[in-house]
């Protein structure tokens, strides 16, 4: 094989094939019609998404496609007219909601089209829902796209009748920092809290009261029922947001949800707004532009509002391939990032005499660049002392500046070295990559999930690494389809939601457990799991965090092929999928060609026009980083890299340090751009055009949002490498997605499923535990700096032990506990929480808990605990810097 | 057609020499001391304008008022007690077929209250290189905070000098009033504003000024009339407000 072959289909950015529409089964098809049209629909259509079909808009509040009918509102209100008992049609006595009604055969539907019945009633409802709402349009975030103001337009009177005193209620309450409700201007049509119990599962605002003084409302003990606390067998000291909420929710807890925005966009009527929001503006000076978030691997699709260059507000985008609806608070409040005031605007070079980062123009940032790197690549020739690059692209990066990094490191550097994985990392995940994920886009997906007869999470809390995927598999288990257990330490109050099984298991035992998971085991429970997951449709999905447990991601890998469960990786970050299929690992070429295969090697040199590649296998992003401070590598290309997200960020400072020459590619000032020796800076994602691959390997592509002359990652790595006198070829996305598409997939041999042994949990000694540790969705990271109102909806920081465990530590529950290594000390307080013994658990990165920076180990190290004393630590001040 | 073309004059050939027709005028020849005057008689309405008034109005030495209902620049306005009466809706900018104006709002907080209510405008711009003075902004202002004034003299030396800024377009402050940010007066709501029951500064407001703003040189001249109306405020607070409760 000397060439390869254009593969469209199969490529990296090969569009998935739309789902077929399902025929109409004329067996269980109803014949009716709506306004004298005849129609046929499945049995079971509601009349309102008939009407639909036939482009009839009946006005509607409650309705939602994808929430159950209930009609609270009674706006959809039409005449009915249905065969009885005589086969002969009989008007309904009173006019029907169409959003409860299903379609029956024979029936004949009077919209407000063609009865002045049904006109009449919407008009009454209408003016009814009216009577109480303020009216305060001028000052309500909703005017100018409110269905209620809309509808009492179109199907309503102009001008209100109403003379009398309109029941107000104190304005708004906030629900969370985030979530303001306006009561008054409620019209209880439980689109919130529908959305609330059907897809977010969490505890919310409920219906109150009765009559004209029915409202959305508080917890209140004396109305509800409750007694004081959270749950029972709960800490009460768990799941609390960051920030204070005047109000609590339906279970008696302050509101905590990372799904609550989307009840913002649902609701109808300005009832509910966003505090970050609120005021700014209005629809009529907003320009809407599709775009995709960028703040985990879901590939969500989202519409980024924009006025004069300023993105005001994000809104779900409508994908029911992949986010339905919905996305996570972080997707949607948080982008202040992007236009922060620190945000770099120009080169900058490091002066040689004051040492100080100084602006510089283009040409000459590039030049200096490429002198040190040429520099660097030429020490290469010498036995001894420095040689080499290394590119650490960082994982948030889209296909096409994946790809130019992994170019960039092949043509213009001459090396495999490089890594985008910036987290803790294997070579035994690099060979399950390799091997089981890259060049297979769309073997899972997300509609999968919630098809799936039997989910094994594997390291993977979905709520908190992938909030969109969470939702799929919660509407599974709640359609009764799904039943999802969870391989994790102790079970979340996501778990929880899913309805789901726990298979605790100390960190680090993981690979035990995955290999004991047999038709054949002892414990029923796994011999039970085992076989369902050998049903068709079972899924294992697995999170980036395996990848740090030897053995881990062997012993799925076996356990997938052992029941025949199909298996899905899903890491946190929007560009580790795409960076993987472009090519941006030490032992992986685009498509997934390993760069051991000499005809790989040979398949894309010909693409690239080269001789030959570099075939020396690269190092990971560790082995770089030890190399750069052991003065082994003379220098460093660093893209979106947070120091504080390596495996060791002690280390990688000191690498950062004392590597040769650094060049960093970043938005906003970092660790890595203020040890840089020359900063570029590049485009954050509302500034670009660009794809992201999500964590089922489908393009996501997004379009330029915002008019910029910032550059993307390809473009300045273009006229990086033209500085070095090599041409890449990629200073457009045209250039970048031709070659893509002329490499195709690899349908060559691929490397290995990697057969790593687990190791030997270590023993635990007295005053000890295990560390268990994951990232929070709202903790502290940088792509949420600014955002003031996102942060106090993040979970307060807890330690979380078994009660034996803080019984032996001497700390009761809320009290602080010490967690601490040899490098350092983290203090939290801690929630008891139903998990095996000598197991404590942190949040990764969040406010006052920063796990690989302070205590430098990861899941399953030994960690000593102790009963806390400084009282100072991870307080709400430090929340807000 | 065919009829039609016997009537025209064939054109003459080229070198034919025709004698010049001789014109005839369709109106009346005058006749006696008509025809005599006849020459001057267009001057008459010269010279008897030579005895009337002079309409030429002497700008810009003279400035003659406007009609009372003229657009003019606009000007936003203030509530009595100094707040102010724009609420940042927007509907002015909507409105506006010129897309003149410009318009962001933002939220009052108990420190920085600028208009009764949650929310204030923050941004008020007006670009009289595009206004066309057609008023439909005045039409749309729902706190009646918008309205035009007399003032035409809007010319400039730079177009950026003629978009008119929010502090360009507030109302210079009448009698009594206390300049915003401060509460709003105690116990009333942006309604009871709206409805005119406040009708001046109270005590609780200079109070709140001379205390966050000591420097204010509205303050002075509020504190005294606050004295004074701070009864009938309460007075007419009280009866509006009784008022609505038995509409």
């Amino acid at each position: 094989m000397t060439t390869t072959t254009s593969k469209p289909s199969t490529g990296i950015l090969a569009t998935p094939p739309a789902a077929a529409a399902s025929p109409l089964d004329p067996a269980t098809a109803v014949t009716f019609s709506i306004d004298g049209i005849e129609m046929a629909v499945p049995k079971g259509t509601l009349v309102i998404r008939a009407a639909e079909q036939l482009g009839i808009a009946i006005p509607r509040f409650c309705d939602h496609p994808l929430l159950a009918p209930v009609g609270a509102c009674r706006q959809c209100l039409v005449e009915v007219w249905a065969p009885g008992r005589d086969g002969k049609l009989a008007k309904m006595p009173k006019p029907q909601p169409s959003c409860t009604l299903e379609a029956t055969p024979g029936m004949a539907v009077k919209t407000q089209l063609t009865s002045a019945e049904s006109d009449k009633a919407q008009h009454g409802v209408i003016e009814m829902l009216l009577i109480n709402h303020p009216l305060d349009c001028p000052v309500c975030d909703k005017g100018g796209e409110c269905p209620l103001q809309n509808q009492a337009m179109s199907n309503g009177r102009g001008q209100s009748r109403f003379v009398d005193i309109k029941r107000t209620f104190p304005k708004p309450i906030a629900i969370s920092t985030q979530i303001l409700l306006d009561r008054e201007r409620c019209i209880l049509c439980q689109r919130c809290t529908r959305f609330s119990k059907e897809i977010a599962g969490d505890p919310f605002i409920d219906l109150q009261k009765r009559g004209s003084s029915q409202q959305i409302g508080r917890f209140d003990t004396g109305i509800l029922g409750y007694a004081t606390g959270g749950p029972v067998g709960e800490s009460r000291f768990a799941d609390l947001p960051i920030g204070p909420a005047e109000l609590v929710d339906s279970s008696g807890a302050p509101f905590a949800s990372y799904f609550s925005g989307n009840t913002v966009q649902i609701c109808p009527v300005g009832a509910l707004t966003s505090a970050a929001y609120r005021f700014r503006s209005r629809p009529f000076d907003l320009v809407s532009t599709p775009g995709i978030a960028e703040h985990d691997s879901s590939g969500s699709a989202i519409r980024v509002d924009h006025r004069r260059g300023v993105v005001l507000r994000r809104l779900a985008g409508d994908d029911p391939a992949v986010n339905e609806e919905w996305i996570t608070d972080k997707d949607r409040f948080a982008f202040a990032w992007q236009s922060a005031p620190d945000r770099l605007r120009t080169p900058f070079v490091r002066d040689a005499e004051t040492g100080e980062l100084t602006p510089a123009s283009w040409p000459e940032a590039l030049e200096v660049a490429a002198a040190g790197l040429a520099k660097a690549i030429s020490a290469g020739t010498t036995p001894v002392g420095a040689r080499g690059v290394g590119v650490l692209p960082g994982g948030r990066l889209t296909i096409e500046d994946a790809y130019a990094y992994s170019k960039f490191a092949r043509v213009a550097l001459g090396t495999n070295d490089i890594d985008l994985r910036s987290r803790p990392h294997s070579a035994e995940e690099e060979a399950f990559l390799a091997s089981s994920i890259a060049g297979r886009p769309l073997d899972v997906t997300f509609a999968d999930l919630e098809r799936s007869p039997r989910v094994l999470l594997v390291a993977l809390e979905a709520e908190e690494e992938a909030g969109v995927a969470f939702l799929r598999l919660r509407k599974g288990v709640l359609a009764g389809r799904t039943h999802v257990t969870s391989l994790a330490p102790f079970a979340t109050r996501a778990l929880d939601r899913l309805d789901g099984t726990l298979l605790a298991a100390a960190p680090g035992t993981e690979p035990e457990m995955l290999d004991a998971v047999a038709t054949n085991a002892p414990e029923a429970e796994l011999s039970a799991l085992a076989a369902e997951l050998g049903l068709d449709g079972a899924l294992v999905l697995v999170g980036e965090r395996l990848g740090a447990i030897p053995g881990g991601l062997s012993a799925v890998r076996r356990l997938a092929d052992r029941t025949g469960a199909r298996l899905a990786w899903i890491p946190r970050r929007a560009g580790e999928r795409g960076g993987i299929e472009v090519g941006a690992l030490p032992s992986l070429l685009p498509g997934g060609r390993p760069v051991a295969q000499a005809a790989a090697r040979v398949d894309v040199a010909a693409v690239w026009g080269v001789d030959h590649l570099p075939e020396v296998p690269g190092r990971s992003v560790s082995a770089m980083l030890e190399a750069a401070r052991t003065g082994s590598l003379a220098a460093l290309v660093v893209g979106g890299v947070d120091v504080r997200d390596l495996p060791d960020p002690a280390a990688a400072r000191e690498a950062l340090a004392a590597v040769g020459f650094l060049v960093s590619l970043e938005v906003r000032p970092s660790e890595v751009t203020a040890l840089a020796d020359v900063v570029l800076p590049v485009a954050p994602p509302v500034e670009k055009p660009g794809t992201y691959l999500n964590w089922e390997g489908r393009p996501r592509p997004f379009p330029q949002a915002l008019t910029s002359t910032a550059m993307s990652d390809h473009r300045v790595l273009d006229a990086l490498a033209d500085a070095l006198g090599v041409t890449i070829g990629l200073r457009t996305l045209a250039e970048v997605h031709s070659e893509l598409d002329e490499l195709g997939a690899w349908d060559g041999e691929r490397i290995e499923a990697p057969d790593v042994s687990a190791v030997e949990p270590p023993a635990i000694a007295p005053g000890h535990a295990v560390l268990a540790t994951w990232h929070q969705l709202l903790d502290a990271g940088h792509l949420q700096d600014g955002e003031v109102f996102l942060a106090g909806t993040a979970k307060r920081p807890v330690a979380r032990v078994s009660a034996a465990t803080a019984a032996g530590v001497g700390v009761a529950d809320g009290g602080l506990l010490d967690v601490s290594t040899d490098a350092g000390t983290v203090t939290l307080p801690v929630a008891v929480t139903a998990m095996g013994d000598h197991i404590v658990w942190l949040p990764t990165c969040s406010p006052g808990s920063e796990v690989r920076d302070t205590l430098r180990s990861g899941p399953g190290a030994l960690v000593r605990l102790a009963a806390g004393t400084d009282l100072t630590v991870g307080t709400d001040s430090e929340v807000q810097s | 057609m065919a009829e039609s073309s016997k009537d025209v004059t064939p054109r003459p050939e080229a070198g034919d020499v025709t004698a010049p027709s001789v014109y005839t005028s369709l109106i009346e020849p005058r006749t006696g001391i008509a025809e005599v005057v006849a020459p001057i008689a267009g001057f008459g309405v010269t010279f008897s304008n030579l005895f009337r008034p002079v309409v030429t109005e002497q700008y810009p030495f003279e400035r003659v008022p406007t009609q009372p209902r003229y657009h003019g620049r606009h000007q936003l306005n203030r509530y009595a007690d100094g707040l102010e009466k724009c609420i940042g809706c927007e509907l002015c900018a909507w409105v506006c077929p010129a897309d003149a104006i410009y318009v962001e709002g933002a939220d009052n907080t108990p420190d920085e209250q600028f208009s009764p209510g949650e929310r204030y405008g923050r941004v008020y711009q007006i670009n009289y290189l595009r206004c066309i003075f057609c008023a439909l902004c005045i039409e749309a202002c729902p706190t009646r905070a918008l309205t035009m004034t007399n003032e035409f003299e809007l010319a400039g030396p730079t177009r950026a000098g003629l978009i008119y800024e929010k502090h360009d377009l507030l109302a210079p402050m009448g009698e009594g009033m206390l300049a915003a940010p401060h509460p709003m007066a105690p116990s009333t709501t942006d309604t009871d504003y709206y409805l005119g029951a406040v009708t001046g500064t109270t005590p609780e407001q200079t109070a709140w000024v001379a205390e966050h703003r000591p420097e204010d040189p509205t303050l002075p001249a509020a504190s005294r009339t606050a004295s004074r109306t701070a009864s009938t405020t309460a007075a007419t607070t009280a009866a509006t407000t009784a008022a609505g409760e038995t509409r």
